[in-house]
C-alpha cells in the first residue's frame, strides 16, 4: 500500500520566543519487512538558525532545529511518500506467559531491539499495582504470550471510553487509567504498563493512521491525526507484534510507522525548549491519503 | 573488651578515656584490640590531655566562630522546609596512619581504573554484558544508563576525572569501600573546610604534627580542567543546580576557591554544537563543565524533559566533542548498588586481577540461585533498592536489616524477596569502626565512614590525602548520615616524616594558577544589579521613614499636612507606614538577600553575614518594636546596618565588571528615588517643611549650611540634590557614576560608536547637567525620573537577555 502523507504543526506564541530548540520525530522510517520511505521532506516558517538530523538510541530518525530570534510564529510542514508492506504474523506460535522470564534472562546484549528495555518502568511510565491487577485478572500463566496482548488490548478497548478532551499530553496514564477514558497516547500507555506487570516487554510508537470517512459522506481534509499504539515482544521465535489498543486491532497496512521507545517521551513528535514568556497555542493538519 | 588503663602512660588521657569503651566485635581506629592507644594516636592524645576541658571548650568555639564567619552551611530538608543549617563539624580529627593511607590509596586508584574501564564498556562495546558478566536486564532498567549517550565517547578519552569512595573500616580491622561516588561527588569543598577549622581548634598542635596536606591535590586537579580546554579562549566552570541543593555552599566555594566560574543551566546555550555561557560581553565558550548536578536533569531535551535546571542541547554538544564534562553525563551508572555484586569478577575479567580493597558483599536478587542464597541468609542481610544510587544508611525507608522486616511482616519476606527479585540486593551487614568524638568533657566511640577523594591528574589518578569522616550521632551506625543528625570530622593521614611544602616547590615548576579568561555571566550581573538596587531602595525608605517619625513625634498630630502628605508618599512607593517596621521593608530587605544568595561565589562572606544581618536585624526589630517605641532611633540603627553593609562591599569588592553591576544598582536607584522624591517635595503644593525634609532624607543638611550662606530655599535645595557633582545624594553626582561604568562595559563603544545605553545615559545626564534649578520644575523632574527608569530596561535588553 502506499501513502502519501501530510503533517503541519503550527505554533502560535502568545509573546515572541527570543530562542528555542526543538527535537522532531516526524519523519517516517524505512524498516525492512515492514515499510519504505520513498521520499519525504520536512520543512519550517521561519528558516531555522540551526538544523541537524541525527538518529536516537532506539533508531528513530531526529531532526534538530533551534531559533536564535524571536519569532511569534513556528510551523513545521512534513510531506512524505511511504509504501507500507507489514503484515501481521498469521499464527501464534509465542511461548506461554510463564516461560518469557527465562527467554529474556538468557538476552546477553543491550542492544536497542532487545525486550530488556521495555520492562521496567520507563520515565513517563510508572508500573503502579492497578495496572498488574487488572492484567491478572484477565490472563494466566499458560496463555501465549500473543492471546495474552490481545486479550488485555481487547479489554482495554471495551473497558475505555475514547474522549479527545478528557486528558492532555502530560495526564499520568494511571489517572487516565483510574477514570477509564482517554485518547491513544491514554490507551497505549495504559496497555504498555499492564504488558509490563505481567512480564511482558512493551513498547510506544507513534505513527499514522489512515481513517475512512463516515459511510457516504466525503473526506475532510487535515481531518486525520498522529497516532499511537503498542508494540510488545512474544519471544524469541517471535519478536516484536503492534498492537493498536484504541481501535482494538493488530497493526498492519492502515499505520505508518514514525518513531519507537518505551514510551511517548522516546517517540514524541514534537519536544521543544523555549525562552518565552506567554503562553502557546498549537494547531494539527494531517492528511493520509492512499494511492 | 574493655579499656586497660594501665596501658595508658602515665596519667596521660585518663579523664578524657574514662568513659572510652569499644563495642565487642567492633573494631576501634583509636584502641588496638588490647585497649592500647594506638601509636599513631598517642602524640594527639598526649596533647588533647594537656588541656582543660574550660580550654577544650574555648578552643572548639574558635573552630565554630570560623565555620560561622566563613559561612559554612548545608541545607537540611525538613518536613516542609529546606532551612540552612549550622555545619556540624565533629571537632576531633580521625587520625589514620601513613601505612593504612598506602592500603586506602592503591586500592581506590585500582578501583577508579576498573570504573573507567567499565563505563567505557557500558556506553560502548558492552563486553561486560555480552560476556555474561552483567545481566543485560539490569543495566537496561537503571535510570543512570542513558540512552543517549551510548556510543558517545568523551573527547578528552576518559569518561572519569573525580571520584569519591564511601569506605569504612570492618571487625577484622580491613577496610571496605561501601559505595562509589562517581556521578557529582560531593565533600571536597567541606573536606577543606572541616581542615582550616579543625586546625583553629588544634593550631600549635596541628603546626608540628606531621599531618598531609590538601592544597596540592586541589592544585594539581585545577591544572588538570584547565589543560582539558583545548583552545585557550575556553573556560572551565562549574555547573550546579542551584542555590536550593543541600551543597551550594560548596559549588560557590569551590569556585571561589579554584577560580571557576559558577554555572547554572540557564547561563548556557548550545550554538552549532558549542557549549556557551551567556555573559554581559555575550556568548563565550565553555569547554570544560565540572558539574555538580545530576546528568538526568542536564538537558531537558534528550534527557529528564521536566527539568527547569538544564540546558537544551547540552547532550548535542557532548556528542559533538566541544564539551569535556566532568565527570561524564551517564557516570552515574556506576553508583548503582547492585553493580557491588558483580565488580569483583569484573575486576578479574578488566583488570586481570583482585579487587585490592573489596566492597560490601553483595547479592542481586534478579537472579533465582542468587535470590535463593539471599533468602536463606534473610534475616542478618541488609536489604536495598537494587538501583539505588544513594549512600547506604541514608534513607531508613528502604534500607533496612531483614530480621527487622520480619519483626513487622511476619512470614512474609520470602515472599517480598521474590516479588522484588530485579529490584533488590541484599548486602551484608556492615559494621563500622567507631573513632572518638567528644561529648561532655570526654571522649565516646562513634562509628564513622570516610569519603576519599580521587581526582585524575597529569599524572594518573591522585589520592587527595585526607578526606572528610562522617559520625554517627548515636552508637547505631544508621545515624551516620549528616540528615538524620551525624556529623562531619577532618582526617589526618600522619606519618613520621613532615610532610613536603608543596606550595613552594611547584612555584618553582609553574605558576601557582593558570590564568583563564573571567567574564561576567549574565545572570550574576542581573543579580548584582538587583542587588545594589534593593539595598539602596532599602535604605532610601528607612530614611524617608525615620523623617516621618521624626515629624509624627514632634508634632504629635497625624493629621498635621506634612506628616499626611510623607505618609501618602510612602504608601506611593509600597512602603505604607502601617507598622513601625513596615512588612514592605523586610520584604525588599528579603529580595536583597535573595539576589545575594545566587551570586554567593562572588560576593565575599562577610558581604554575605553582614546582608543577612541586616535582614535579620530588620525583622527582630519589626517584632520588637511596640506602638510608641522610638522608631527614629530604630530606624537610625538600621541605617547603620545598611550603610555598614554598603561600605563593606564597595570598600572591599574587586573592580570587576560585577562590581560595576552593583554599583549601577545602587546609583540607579538613588537617581531615580531623588528625583521622584524632588517632584513631590518641590511640588507648589508642598506643605511648609517640605524642604527641611528633603534635606534630612538627602542626608545634606550640613553641607547645605556649609555651601549656602542664604537661607534655605526651593533653588538651593534643587542645586545641592539634583544639580550637584560633589555630593553623593545629588541626581547628577549618581548619573555621573553611571556614565563612567556604562562607559568601560563590554561594548560601550564599539567602532567609535556608542551603544544605545551608553547614548541613553549620556543624553539623560547632557539635559540634567545644563538645567537650572528654575528649570527644574516638578513636570520636568517627573519627566527625568521616567528615562532614568528606562534606563533599568535598557541595561536588561543589553547586557542580561
Amino acid at each position: 500500500m502506499f501513502y502519501d502523507i501530510t503533517l503541519e504543526v503550527i505554533h502560535d506564541y502568545a509573546s515572541p520566543a527570543n530562542s528555542g530548540r526543538h527535537a522532531l520525530r516526524l519523519m517516517p522510517a524505512t524498516i525492512p519487512h515492514e515499510q519504505t520511505l520513498l521520499a519525504g521532506e520536512l520543512s519550517f516558517l521561519p528558516e531555522p538558525s540551526e538544523r541537524r538530523n541525527r538518529t536516537d538510541f532506539f533508531g528513530n530518525a531526529v531532526t534538530d532545529i533551534a531559533y536564535r530570534t524571536p519569532h511569534r510564529e513556528l510551523c513545521f510542514k512534513l510531506v512524505a511518500r511511504i509504501e507500507r508492506t507489514a503484515t501481521p504474523e498469521a499464527f501464534d506460535i509465542s511461548p506461554p506467559l510463564k516461560s518469557l522470564a527465562r527467554e529474556i534472562a538468557d538476552i546477553q546484549s543491550l542492544r536497542p531491539v532487545e525486550p530488556v528495555h521495555f520492562l521496567a518502568a520507563s520515565p513517563r511510565l510508572r508500573l503502579d499495582p492497578a495496572f498488574a491487577v487488572y492484567a491478572r485478572e484477565r490472563v494466566d500463566a499458560d496463555m501465549s504470550a500473543i492471546a495474552a496482548v490481545e486479550t488485555i488490548g481487547k479489554a482495554l478497548y471495551k473497558d475505555m471510553r475514547f474522549d479527545a478532551d478528557a486528558t492532555t499530553v502530560d495526564t499520568p496514564a494511571l489517572e487516565a487509567f483510574e477514570r477509564r477514558h482517554g485518547v491513544c497516547q491514554d490507551f497505549s500507555h495504559i496497555m504498555i504498563a499492564c504488558l509490563r506487570s505481567i512480564g511482558v516487554p512493551a513498547g510506544y510508537v507513534s505513527g499514522f493512521l489512515r481513517t475512512s470517512p463516515p459511510e457516504g459522506q466525503p473526506r475532510l481534509e487535515g481531518a486525520d491525526a498522529m497516532h499511537a499504539w503498542v508494540r510488545a515482544w512474544c519471544g524469541v521465535e517471535i519478536g516484536w507484534i503492534e498492537y493498536d489498543p484504541t481501535n482494538a486491532l493488530r497493526v498492519g497496512q492502515d499505520q505508518i510507522v514514525v518513531a519507537r521507545g518505551r514510551d511517548y517521551g522516546d517517540a514524541a513528535p514534537v519536544k521543544g525548549v523555549l525562552r518565552t514568556a506567554g503562553g502557546q497555542t498549537t494547531d494539527h493538519k494531517v492528511d493520509v491519503i492512499p494511492r | 573488651m574493655s579499656l586497660d588503663e594501665t596501658a595508658i602512660s602515665g596519667d596521660v588521657g585518663r579523664e578524657l578515656l574514662n568513659s572510652y569503651r569499644p563495642f565487642p566485635g567492633v573494631s576501634d581506629e583509636l584502641l588496638d584490640p588490647a585497649g592500647r592507644v594506638r601509636p599513631v594516636w598517642r602524640p594527639f592524645i598526649d596533647h588533647l590531655s594537656s588541656l582543660t576541658p574550660e580550654e577544650i571548650g574555648n578552643r572548639f568555639a574558635r573552630g565554630n566562630q570560623y565555620l560561622n564567619d566563613a559561612g559554612v552551611y548545608f541545607r537540611h530538608y525538613g518536613q516542609n522546609d529546606a532551612k540552612e543549617r549550622e555545619w556540624p563539624l565533629s571537632h576531633i580529627p580521625v587520625i589514620i596512619s601513613e601505612d593504612d593511607w598506602e592500603v586506602i590509596s592503591e586500592g581506590l586508584i585500582q578501583r577508579a581504573g576498573l570504573l573507567e574501564q567499565l563505563v567505557a564498556d557500558l556506553y560502548g562495546p558492552n563486553k561486560m554484558v555480552s560476556e555474561g558478566y552483567l545481566p543485560a536486564n539490569l543495566i537496561a532498567r537503571s535510570p543512570e544508563w542513558q540512552r543517549p549517550l551510548v556510543g558517545v565517547t568523551p573527547q578528552s578519552g576518559n569518561f572519569l576525572h573525580f571520584l569519591a569512595f564511601e569506605i569504612g573500616r570492618g571487625p577484622d580491622g580491613t577496610w571496605w569501600v561501601l559505595s562509589d561516588r562517581a556521578q557529582a561527588p560531593s565533600g571536597a569543598g567541606f573536606a577543606l573546610e572541616n581542615r582550616v577549622a579543625t586546625g583553629r581548634v588544634f593550631n600549635e598542635y596541628f603546626a608540628r604534627a606531621n599531618v598531609h596536606r590538601l592544597a596540592g591535590f586541589f592544585r594539581r586537579f585545577r591544572n588538570h580542567l584547565v589543560e582539558l580546554r583545548g583552545e585557550t579562549d575556553s573556560r572551565v566552570s562549574i555547573l550546579t543546580p542551584g542555590p536550593m541543593n543541600d551543597t551550594y555552599f560548596e559549588h560557590a566555594y569551590i569556585a571561589r576557591y579554584l577560580g571557576f566560574m559558577l554555572l547554572e543551566g540557564e547561563d548556557l546555550t548550545v550554538q552549532n554544537g558549542r557549549l556557551m555561557v551567556r555573559t554581559v560581553a555575550g556568548l563565550k565558550p565553555v569547554s570544560v563543565l565540572w558539574r555538580r548536578l545530576d546528568a538526568a536533569w542536564s538537558d531537558p531535551l534528550e534527557l529528564e524533559e521536566s527539568s527547569r535546571i538544564g540546558t537544551a542541547g547540552l547532550v548535542q554538544a557532548v556528542r559533538d566533542g566541544s564539551i569535556t564534562m566532568v565527570n561524564a553525563l551517564g557516570t552515574g551508572i556506576l553508583e548503582t548498588r547492585a553493580l557491588l555484586a558483580f565488580l569483583p569478577r569484573i575486576s578479574k575479567r578488566l583488570l586481570g586481577e583482585s579487587l585490592k580493597l573489596p566492597n560490601v558483599a553483595t547479592w542481586w536478587c534478579g537472579e533465582p540461585a542468587t535470590r535463593d542464597y539471599v533468602k536463606d541468609h534473610a534475616e542478618s542481610m541488609m536489604f536495598s533498592p537494587a538501583l539505588s544510587t544513594a549512600l547506604p544508611f541514608s534513607s531508613a525507608q528502604t534500607d533496612f536489616i531483614g530480621r527487622d522486616f520480619e519483626k513487622f511482616h511476619k512470614g512474609i519476606l520470602e515472599t517480598w524477596i521474590d516479588n522484588k527479585s530485579s529490584d533488590l540486593v541484599g548486602q551484608e551487614a556492615v559494621t563500622l569502626s567507631t573513632t572518638p568524638a567528644y561529648q561532655e568533657g570526654g571522649l565516646v566511640p562513634r562509628p564513622m565512614s570516610l569519603r576519599v577523594f580521587l581526582a585524575r591528574t597529569a599524572d594518573g589518578w591522585e589520592v587527595m590525602a585526607g578526606g572528610f569522616a562522617r559520625i554517627g550521632r548515636t552508637e547505631d551506625a544508621s545515624a551516620i548520615a549528616m540528615q538524620e543528625g551525624g556529623s562531619a570530622a577532618d582526617v589526618w593521614i600522619v606519618g613520621g616524616r613532615k610532610p613536603v611544602r608543596e606550595t613552594l616547590l611547584h612555584q618553582i615548576e609553574s605558576p601557582y594558577f593558570k590564568s583563564q579568561a573571567g567574564t561576567l555571566p549574565a545572570r550574576a550581573a542581573d543579580n548584582l544589579f538587583w542587588l545594589g538596587r534593593y539595598v539602596e531602595r532599602a535604605e532610601g525608605a528607612v530614611r524617608l521613614l525615620r523623617a516621618y517619625h521624626a515629624r509624627l513625634q514632634e508634632t504629635a498630630d497625624p493629621e498635621a499636612p506634612l506628616v499626611t502628605m510623607t505618609a501618602d508618599y510612602l504608601e506611593d512607593i509600597g512602603v505604607a507606614p502601617d507598622a513601625p517596621v513596615p512588612q514592605s521593608l523586610c520584604d525588599i530587605l528579603q529580595s536583597a538577600v535573595t539576589s545575594a544568595s545566587k551570586v554567593r561565589d562572588r560576593f565575599s562572606v562577610d558581604g554575605w553575614l553582614a546582608l543577612n544581618d541586616l535582614a535579620q536585624t530588620a525583622s527582630g526589630v519589626k517584632l520588637a518594636l511596640h506602638e510608641n517605641a522610638d522608631v527614629p532611633r530604630a530606624m537610625g540603627l538600621l541605617l547603620r546596618k545598611i550603610t555598614g553593609f554598603s561600605g563593606l562591599v564597595h570598600e572591599n569588592m574587586y573592580r570587576f565588571t560585577g562590581w560595576r553591576f552593583l554599583s549601577l544598582g545602587r546609583a540607579l536607584e538613588r537617581a531615580h528615588a531623588m528625583t521622584d522624591l524632588l517632584s513631590v517635595f518641590t511640588s507648589p503644593k508642598a506643605p511648609e517643611g517640605s524642604l527641611e525634609l528633603l534635606l534630612e532624607v538627602g542626608d545634606s543638611a550640613m553641607s547645605m549650611s556649609r555651601r549656602y550662606a542664604v537661607s534655605l530655599s526651593q533653588a538651593t535645595v534643587l542645586d545641592l540634590l539634583a544639580m550637584d557633582t560633589k555630593n553623593p545624594r545629588a541626581v547628577l553626582y549618581q548619573l555621573t557614576e553611571m556614565k563612567d561604568h556604562i562607559a568601560v562595559l563590554p561594548g560601550a563603544a564599539e567602532f567609535g560608536h556608542l551603544s544605545h545605553l551608553a547614548r541613553s545615559i549620556l543624553q539623560i545626564h547632557t539635559s540634567l547637567a545644563i538645567a537650572t534649578p528654575q528649570t527644574l520644575t516638578p513636570e520636568t523632574l517627573a519627566d527625568l525620573r521616567d528615562r532614568i527608569a528606562d534606563l533599568s530596561g535598557e541595561l536588561t535588553d543589553t547586557y542580561i537577555r
